[in-house]
């Protein structure tokens, strides 16, 4: 059966269109993966999606309808025709406005969706056989994750933008026990596999699981913590999800100030962190358009297509801008600054890897990541959690012993607040939140008294 | 209850399921299969947004497709995509074998599934009176910003209202013979007031404490749930909760409503409770469990008051179905029967890897791309047959809380440390209310909570609520489960103050 592909189906629908303005996203991808417990697999799938968003636009008012699945001539038209129904029975949209001034077209528009080269995970099978039997041989066993994600957007709207974003991401984790001490856990992020060593990744656990042959039980209490990527990238989801400027001019944010201010321009961080976004920058790419199926507090499906460029949310520990929609940036008349998929978090340059952080910790606890993370207080943005896999002692420079995991209660902005020394910004990914940010580059953070409230012997 | 003629789904119910569901499962015969199962499913969501009475954000999404997963050689394989055509699932089948040979380096023991009756074919529906998606946008929009208007008449500064509507269609077929269809729709409307300090920059929210339903548009309107009066109470509890005082950190006496209590549970005994954790299948994601298989039987959970059973029938639960993804019929069983742990909740490859006979039919896959994985059922803590009032239960308490509406949950990889705040903390003296406490949480580990349950209250304080975002696996599937228990009274809970993370 012919079904018509995304570029044809774009044109299709905005053909089929009667609305004042219309806007249509296809998305198309496939996601490959693999997952192991006790060393042995328990899931391999291999998943394609395709999925089309029409937005139409009457008289001001919205009406949204996106349809997944092998989406025909006779489905687009439905979903135009539907789009265009519900905008007529709509209340008027607040952020109503014209669509942006299409820029030029995106110069790949036209090219066909790269197919997924089929031997994805191949190579990843051959290297996860050799590691189960070198775990195996160590008394050890491995759970974990591997996953190949490809997406590709295309944008078409009534006023002439035809933009396209072809985006790839991987990430491979594992968690090893030994039957002697609490388990361990290390990840990579990857696009394919063949960047990543799983040897290399087991010589980190093997490392972990030294640390963990001596235990040492410490009561709750507020710690120097040295906290790794995985976990900043955790904290700065909640600092970046938040930062609506709409809502902060509201009172109702962590960066709200009184009488309908925010906080701009406050020194937030006691050391000189940079929070920002760059669509291209290397190895974290993401579209450099926005793309919104439908609105929400962030973004607003008048502004598709909106080109989006370096953004800095914070400057050497000043809040410099939060997210903006167009209506959101000339209601308060802020420069316009909007949602993008990608976040960086860097120190001054120079900055240190893990073990140069050791070596000049005198008494500390190194984590390894955070788990359950929940907001207890949106007026602080206050979050508790727990640690997962791995909390070690550190004394004079050196790790001497691996703690219980504990409970911890603070806000990311008391944190950076407090932070004393950044380290060298790496890829990574939020272990709890995942992809929330899709692409992350974070560096390790050094936060003396973080509070951890509670111990727990969970592993 | 009227029953409505079943809900459409055009382009789906049209589908020639059984020459697509053949075509893919004789395909996995031909690949080497000695097993095979085909998902075809559509998710229909509304999720809608209403702030201030102005319309955030709307979108209706459509999501079909079909997934097949196979046993090749002991391994499973599986591919999902979106060609309905038996060329497309066809392709989809061979896909799924090619994966299961490729990764078959990796098995362990050869997957085992347990023995299950085939039945006759059969099609289940969910029972509800009006359709949501037949109500127009506009009648939709309009009642979410009558709950803004409310909120905002009654003192809150700003409110926003949220809704989103499920309706899930499924058509499962296996290579021994099941052929089920499937219907489900489930909803979660809730509203949020917030009360800003002009002051001092600071604000306090608040939000409804209506659970998620199995039910219709009904259910908006005054069936299963008191809108307009919870609406019309919460800027004034709203008020009060800002202008709380503190509370000094230590042990409480706890009253816990079923709208907070209910989180409580899916959390300690729930996901304690899943054998797939216990045996480890989780543990580099979800997390394990401190209950281990050999506990059945054994393990002191809680206090004799304590009875929890799981369900997948109870009506209008959100696990509630007459089937599960790999087609065992829906069931009841016991977890835990006056304190003694006696249960716990699996699929049929987690109950074959862990030697049991038969699975309690808790598989459940997100949508046509996910792989079934062991979900939670209905989880649900049992009511006294003659149990106290909510009010009673508070007269027993001389210094303690009462507890209401879930809020910020968090419990450790194991299931023991927790933490647990609520919309409202009310304080109790002398065995009455008198006003309520903020910046407070209430801690704590599975088995010293649910030992200190002291009394649980009657069937009238019983209500049938549920988490409608629980997550799990990897990739990540998110999973609707019920959770139904009265107001109980727990002794001598650890309480502490969130602001300064002291604990008693």
């Amino acid at each position: 059966m012919s079904t018509p592909g995304p570029q044809e189906t774009i044109e299709m629908a905005l053909a089929a269109a009667r609305g004042d303005a219309t806007v249509v996203i296809v998305e198309s991808g496939v996601d490959r993966y693999l997952r192991w417990a006790d060393s042995a697999l328990v899931a391999a799938g291999d998943a394609d999606e395709y999925r089309v968003s029409v937005v139409s636009v009457v008289g001001g008012r919205v009406g949204a309808v996106s349809v997944s699945g092998r989406v025909g001539r006779a489905e687009i038209v439905d979903a135009v025709d539907g789009a265009e129904a519900v905008a007529r029975q709509a209340p008027p949209a607040p952020d109503a406005r014209p669509l942006p001034e299409p820029g030029a077209a995106s110069p790949h528009w036209d090219d066909p969706v790269r197919p997924l080269a089929s031997g994805v995970l191949a190579g990843l099978v051959e290297q996860l056989s050799t590691g189960f039997a070198r775990a195996d041989r160590h008394g050890q066993v491995l759970h974990g994750y591997a996953e190949h994600r490809a997406r590709t957007t295309f944008l078409g709207t009534s006023t002439g933008a035809r933009l396209r974003h072809d985006g790839s991401a991987g990430h491979l984790e594992f968690t090893a026990r030994d039957g002697r001490g609490a388990p361990v856990w290390t990840s990579a992020v990857t696009d394919d596999f063949t960047d990543v060593s799983v040897a290399g990744l087991q010589d980190d656990l093997d490392r972990r699981l030294r640390w963990e042959r001596r235990r040492v039980d410490l009561p709750p209490g507020r710690y120097e913590c040295l906290v790794p990527p995985s976990a900043v990238a955790d904290l700065m989801n909640y600092a970046y999800t938040t930062a609506g400027a709409g809502a902060a001019a509201q009172g109702r944010t962590a960066y709200s100030r009184a009488g309908g201010r925010t906080r701009i321009g406050e020194t937030i961080a006691g050391v000189p962190l940079t929070l920002r976004s760059d669509p291209r920058a290397e190895g974290l790419r993401c579209a450099p358009f926005l793309v919104a199926a439908a609105s929400s507090g962030a973004r607003s499906v008048f502004d598709n297509g909106l080109p989006l460029g370096p953004t800095r949310w914070w400057e050497q520990g000043r809040l410099r801008s939060l997210v903006h929609t167009r209506h959101s940036a000339e209601e308060l008349g802020m420069p316009l600054t909007p949602l993008v998929e990608n976040l960086i978090l860097e120190g001054p340059p120079g900055g240190g890897a893990e073990a140069d952080l050791i070596a000049r910790t005198r008494r500390g606890l190194l984590l390894t990541s955070l788990w359950y993370i929940r907001e207890v207080d949106l007026a602080t943005m206050a979050l508790t959690g727990v640690t997962r896999d791995g909390v070690y002692l550190v004394e004079d420079g050196e790790v001497v012993g691996a703690v219980h995991n504990f409970r911890f209660n603070d806000s990311p902005l008391a944190m950076v607040r407090r932070a004393t020394e950044v380290g060298r910004t790496v890829p990574t990914r939020a272990r709890d939140w995942g992809d929330a940010v899709a692409h992350v580059a974070m560096p390790m953070l050094r936060v003396p008294d973080f509070p951890l409230t509670a111990t727990t012997g969970a592993v | 209850m009227i029953t409505p003629a079943p809900a459409v789904e055009p382009g789906f119910d049209t589908l020639p399921v059984d020459d697509l569901a053949d075509a893919a499962l004789r395909q996995a015969r031909r690949g080497g299969a000695t097993y095979a199962d085909v998902r075809l499913r559509r998710v229909r969501v509304l999720r809608e947004r209403v702030r201030d009475g102005r319309p955030e954000s709307s979108q209706e999404s459509v999501e079909t497709g079909v997934g097949v997963r196979v046993l090749v050689d002991g391994t499973w394989g599986f591919a999902a995509g979106v060609e309905l055509s038996p060329g497309g699932v066809d392709a989809l089948a061979a896909r799924a074998c090619a994966l299961a040979r490729t990764v078959r380096p990796l098995r362990g023991e050869p997957v085992r599934l347990t023995a299950e009756p085939v039945p006759a074919p059969v099609d289940w529906q969910s029972p509800y009176e009006v359709d949501p998606f037949e109500v127009p946008a506009a009648e939709r929009t309009a009642l979410l910003a009558g709950w803004c208007g409310l909120l905002r008449d009654g003192g809150a500064h700003l409110a926003e209202a949220y809704l989103q509507v499920f309706r899930e269609s499924t058509v499962y077929h296996d290579s021994e013979g099941r052929r089920i269809r499937q219907r489900r729709i489930w909803l979660h409307p809730m509203a949020f007031g917030f009360r800003i300090d002009a002051g001092d920059g600071t604000f306090e929210a608040m939000r409804t404490l209506g659970p998620p339903a199995a039910r219709g548009w009904e259910y908006l309107t005054g069936t299963g749930w008191d809108w307009a009066g919870e609406l019309a109470r919460m800027p004034d509890l709203l008020d009060e909760k800002a202008a709380a005082p503190r509370l000094e950190p230590g042990r409480y006496d706890l009253v816990i409503d079923p709208t907070n209590l209910w989180l409580t549970i899916h959390e300690t005994v729930g996901h304690a409770t899943e054998l797939d954790r216990m045996r480890g299948r989780e543990a580099a994601f979800a997390g394990s469990s401190f209950v281990r298989q050999q506990d059945v039987g054994v393990l002191r959970y809680g206090s004799p008051q304590m009875t929890v059973v799981a369900d997948r029938t109870t009506p209008h639960a959100l696990a509630t179905v007459g089937y599960d993804d790999d087609g065992v019929a829906a069931g009841s069983w016991p977890l835990v029967t006056e304190g003694l742990l006696v249960g716990v909740q699996h699929d049929r490859q987690t109950a074959g890897a862990a030697g049991l006979d038969r699975s309690t039919g808790c598989a459940y896959a997100e949508s046509y791309r996910h792989l079934p994985v062991p979900r939670m059922p209905n989880v649900s803590l049992c009511p006294a047959p003659d149990g106290p009032d909510t009010d009673e239960l508070i007269g027993r308490v001389r210094d303690g809380l009462y507890v209401v509406g879930d809020n910020s949950f968090s419990i450790d990889m194991a299931r023991v440390n927790f933490q647990f705040t609520a919309q409202r903390f009310h304080r109790i003296r002398n065995g009455r209310l008198v006003g309520q406490v903020r910046d407070v949480a209430y801690t704590g580990t599975t088995l010293d909570f649910w030992r200190s349950l002291e009394v649980v209250g009657g069937p009238q304080t019983w209500l049938m609520s549920g988490a409608g975002q629980c997550g799990k696996a990897q990739p990540l599937q998110i999973a609707a489960a019920g959770h139904g228990c009265p107001s109980a009274l727990f002794r001598a809970v650890p309480v502490m103050d969130t602001r300064t993370g002291a604990t008693g």
